[in-house]
């Protein structure tokens, strides 16, 4: 029933830029709302299923997006001492695989530290973490350009032997591209939290110290989530970098880590299908409204849907939707009677 | 040595504003539980308001500066009776999402009002700084420190001399137990993050005048004033007046040692470094056991 | 007899308290021992000293030999000393089955080293199946199997208890140590438990035990070890314990009147 309903979804997705027609305005949206959903469903890994609230999330985003960026473009840098580093530019799809290997990197650092503080002091470190690397882009401009951006970002090139190459140049390959790249970490998240490392994830968030005392390791179990949930963000950022060919210290704003905290707390954190909900809501919510207000407004409505979201379904439109269908089905079976012998 | 010294002297300007933005985050989530994404946009809004007063309607820039502090004072007591309210009661997760929403509508608001563009709020000091030796400091500056050591005093005096003071701490050591002696919780709330508001809109008025005014500048200045709230330990007075120095410290050598372009890096970099070295913050008196 | 846990000379201070001082005593193996004393004696400490929780200012705890020093409690659990917790013993926004699911972790270890990598390429399927079943198995054996698909946190507190005991009972220990397991359950619940702690031990199961309830600690322990302020004042069968001047003056002395307003209140609440 449940996986019908994702085919549906997914059918539905991959057919929906032909429904479409060719609205390019229309079709970036769906493309950068893809992406930022990829980095929402990364970001339900940590805030979600282990409840850790990093608000640095763009942080990976962003070093995704440089790291594939720089590595297609390649580089030359001076970094002092007489050492000189020389890169000369690699394919774009090899910035992708960089660029989630470095993320993840990143993550495993900044997992390893941060999980030694907890609570608001983790959210602190992940702000702090993201505007350092900010600021770092902003000002090795002989690396980043710093605010005159990296233009001239190459497309993603694939190819497959014996049947050619093909670069994706246009705004209906990418969407493929973000659709398939975003069909794959939907499943992997799913694999993960299905088995046995996503009921120990579980363990960990609703009561460590039993979770500790079955045997999970709790230092292994949150870093292996900080590097997997890193290099998905890291994946979705070098996808933006490539698909808008231009990046500049802006990707790391805090806005952004925001818009991807909004997506997975109003469609639901902790599910899986969740991240998707709220993103595809939260990251179209300007497209329906770009006709009837000016941009400032469209973001007035975006806190006040959040506000009300948090109001009327505090748990996100998943887990409350699903509630209502769960109430509604409970009514029409005969209520069970509580057994006396076993009440207290 | 002179270089030093000036350094030391402007950390200790900027120190100030920054411990008034650090005490009235800090106030509120001691009291409250709540951590405060509006406190950006609220001073922000102290500096608008400033700016109204003072550029549009003409204004003594002194007699701008209460309202500004009032103004802020009546958007944190909206902020208060509307949205947190309704959500006493809540995780700490939900009412901070709330905030996150409350403070892009204030920011959009903001614009939509006044548009991107910088503005000046003149200042009726003198141009020419103030030369004391190898030193020099501009009035303005002078008075910006001044009125804030005086808004950081009278803040200390309504909570350690006032009877709403003594709910106030009250309320943080127990919200249950003083409900239950007869303090109106409801009302001490609505009071708290009236008066964390003002403090904030009191550091954006000040800063204004200094730096320039536009929608954005909050984003910072709120990532700043969690850094020095955390740095003095969560709910800590003292802490975040002590902390908004350290940072002001911080950023001055690391501009001026380091390179201006990490000016801002310097803080989080040593925030990073204090909290994996005593994760509750310099000056946290003792754990709170639940 | 030969000692699976031995206590030596654990010291626990914290700040300029001391928690425990020199606490020395071995559990033999098969045994039931029961770690008793007024309140604030100790023994929750002592707990999380044995279990990693907490690091002892000093001494040494051994496990089958094995030092504990410097192992964190996931680690002391792999070596097969369990136990349950006095108030949160269950994951409470899951089932009672993914409870017990969750408490099988380290069962599923088996197929390999990397488990996320097992997640992802799917090598876990039969070892799942498998998992199941033994959770079945377990909850049956608990007596929870009518509340297996009900969610944890919304049980009763003895039922709770129950499955705080699963859980532990799932990582297949030597040895399992209970955090006041009975605190809180009426007298026929508390019958059903001490039922239940016999047949642990007949699985060839090692018990240790923190409780108040001196009648049932009486009734089910084969020797009982008495702290008070941290230190080790008897040791020895229950009926030497039950007329041990230096324990009888400990309970008088200290927590006779805590322990009689208790009584009577509990009496209140199942009357």
């Amino acid at each position: 029933m449940n996986r019908l309903l994702l085919l549906a979804l997914l059918a539905g997705l991959g057919v929906l830029p032909l429904a479409l027609g060719a609205n390019p305005y229309l079709l970036n949206a769906l493309i950068v709302t893809g992406i930022l959903t990829i980095g929402a469903m990364s970001l339900n890994l940590l805030l979600g299923f282990t409840g850790q609230l990093s608000l640095g999330h763009i942080a990976f985003f962003g070093i995704g997006a440089y790291v594939s960026a720089l590595t297609s473009l390649g580089f030359d840098v001076d970094l002092g001492f007489g050492l000189r580093v020389v890169h000369e530019p690699w394919p774009a799809a090899v910035g992708l695989l960089l660029a989630t290997v470095a993320a993840g990197g990143c993550g495993y650092l900044i997992g390893r530290l941060s999980f030694r503080v907890r609570g608001a002091y983790f959210v602190i470190v992940t702000i702090s973490f993201a505007e350092v690397v900010r600021l770092v882009a902003l000002n090795w401009v002989e690396l980043t350009q710093g605010p005159l951006a990296l233009t001239n970002i190459p497309a993603i090139t694939l190819g497959l032997p014996g049947l050619g190459m093909w670069t994706l140049k246009t705004k209906l390959q990418n969407y493929y591209l973000v659709l398939a790249v975003g069909t794959l970490c939907y499943g992997v998240i799913a694999r993960l939290i299905g088995g046995r490392f996503g009921r120990a994830m579980r363990g960990l968030k609703e009561n460590e110290s039993l979770a500790l005392s079955v045997g999970i390791n709790a230092t292994r179990t949150l870093t292996v989530v900080a590097v997997i949930s890193a290099a998905m963000a890291g994946a979705a950022g070098s996808l933006y970098a490539h698909y808008l060919r231009i990046i500049d210290p802006d990707v790391f704003l805090f806005a952004t880590t925001v818009t991807m905290v909004i997506m997975v707390v109003a469609g639901g954190k902790g599910t899986l299908i969740g991240p998707v909900v709220g993103g595809l809501l939260f990251g179209l919510l300007p497209v329906a409204l770009r006709p009837v207000m000016a941009p400032e407004a469209q973001w007035i409505v975006y806190g006040l849907v959040l506000i009300v979201i948090l109001f009327v379904m505090p748990r996100g439109i998943v887990p409350g939707l699903s509630a209502l269908l769960g109430r509604r089905q409970a009514q029409s079976v005969p209520a069970l009677e509580a057994n006396p012998a076993v009440q207290r | 040595m002179n270089e030093l010294i000036q350094h030391l002297v402007n950390a200790l300007i900027l120190g100030g504003t920054y411990a008034l933005l650090g005490i009235g985050l800090t106030l509120i989530f001691g009291i409250m539980n709540v951590v405060n994404f509006t406190h950006g946009a609220l001073y922000t809004v102290g500096a608008y308001v400033m700016y109204l007063a003072v550029a549009a309607l003409g204004l003594n820039f002194f007699l701008a500066l209460p309202v500004a502090i009032l103004g802020g004072l009546l958007f944190g007591a909206a902020i208060e009776l509307l949205l947190l309210r309704p959500f006493r009661g809540s995780d700490i997760d939900t009412t901070m999402l709330v905030m996150i929403g409350a403070g892009i509508i204030l920011q959009s608001g903001t614009l939509w009002t006044f548009g991107g563009v910088a503005k000046a709020i003149p200042s009726p000091f003198p141009g020419a700084p103030l030369q004391i030796g190898p030193i020099s400091v501009s009035w303005l500056r002078l008075f910006v420190l001044g009125a804030a050591l005086t808004l950081i005093a009278l803040t200390y005096a309504l909570i350690n001399r006032t009877k709403l003071g003594l709910a106030m701490r009250a309320a943080f050591q127990d919200s249950d137990a003083a409900e239950l002696m007869g303090v109106d919780v409801c009302r001490i709330y609505t009071a708290t993050f009236a008066l964390g508001s003002s403090l904030a809109a009191a550091a954006g008025a000040l800063l204004g005048p200094v730096y320039v005014v536009f929608p954005q500048m909050g984003g910072l200045a709120e990532l700043k004033a969690f850094a020095i709230v955390i740095l003095g330990g969560l709910g800590n007075v003292t802490g975040a007046a002590i902390g908004g120095f350290i940072l002001a410290l911080a950023e001055e050598m690391g501009a001026g040692y380091v390179s201006s372009g990490y000016r801002d890096a310097m803080g989080f970099l040593i925030i990073i470094a204090v909290l994996l070295y005593k994760p509750t913050g310099l000056f946290a008196k003792a754990e709170r056991i639940g | 007899m030969s000692a699976i846990l031995s206590v030596e000379h654990v010291g626990v201070r914290f700040g300029g308290l001391v928690a425990i001082a020199d606490l020395h005593f071995d559990v033999h193996a098969g045994e039931i021992v029961s770690l008793i004393g007024p309140n604030g004696a100790g023994k929750t400490t002592a707990f999380n000293v044995m279990t990693g929780f907490l690091k002892p200012s000093q001494g040494d705890v051994r496990f089958r030999g094995t030092s504990l020093r410097d192992r964190p409690p996931h680690a002391i659990t792999r070596l097969g000393l369990a136990r349950t917790f006095q108030r949160t013993s269950v994951f409470p926004d899951d089932t009672v089955f993914d409870n017990v699911m969750i408490g099988l972790h380290q069962m599923g270890a088996a197929s390999g080293r990397v488990p996320f990598l097992d997640a992802l390429l799917g090598r876990s399927g039969a070892g799942e199946r498998q998992l199941r079943v033994r959770a079945e198995a377990l909850l049956d054996w608990v007596g929870l199997a009518a509340r297996a698909y009900e969610k944890a946190g919304g049980l009763a507190y003895g039922e709770q208890r129950l499955v705080g005991v699963a859980l532990a009972l799932a990582t297949e220990p030597a040895m399992l140590l209970l955090d006041e397991p009975v605190s809180g359950m009426n007298a026929s619940e508390t019958r059903v438990f001490v039922r239940l702690i016999r047949q642990i031990r007949e699985r060839g199961i090692t018990i240790l035990l923190v409780e108040h309830d001196m009648p049932m600690v009486m009734e089910v322990s084969d020797r009982i070890v008495v702290l008070n302020y941290g230190r080790l004042i008897a040791e020895g069968p229950p009926d030497r314990i039950r007329t041990d001047p230096a324990v009888i003056e400990a309970y008088l002395g200290q927590g006779s009147a805590a322990r009689q307003a208790a009584a009577a209140v509990q009496e209140a609440a199942h009357a």
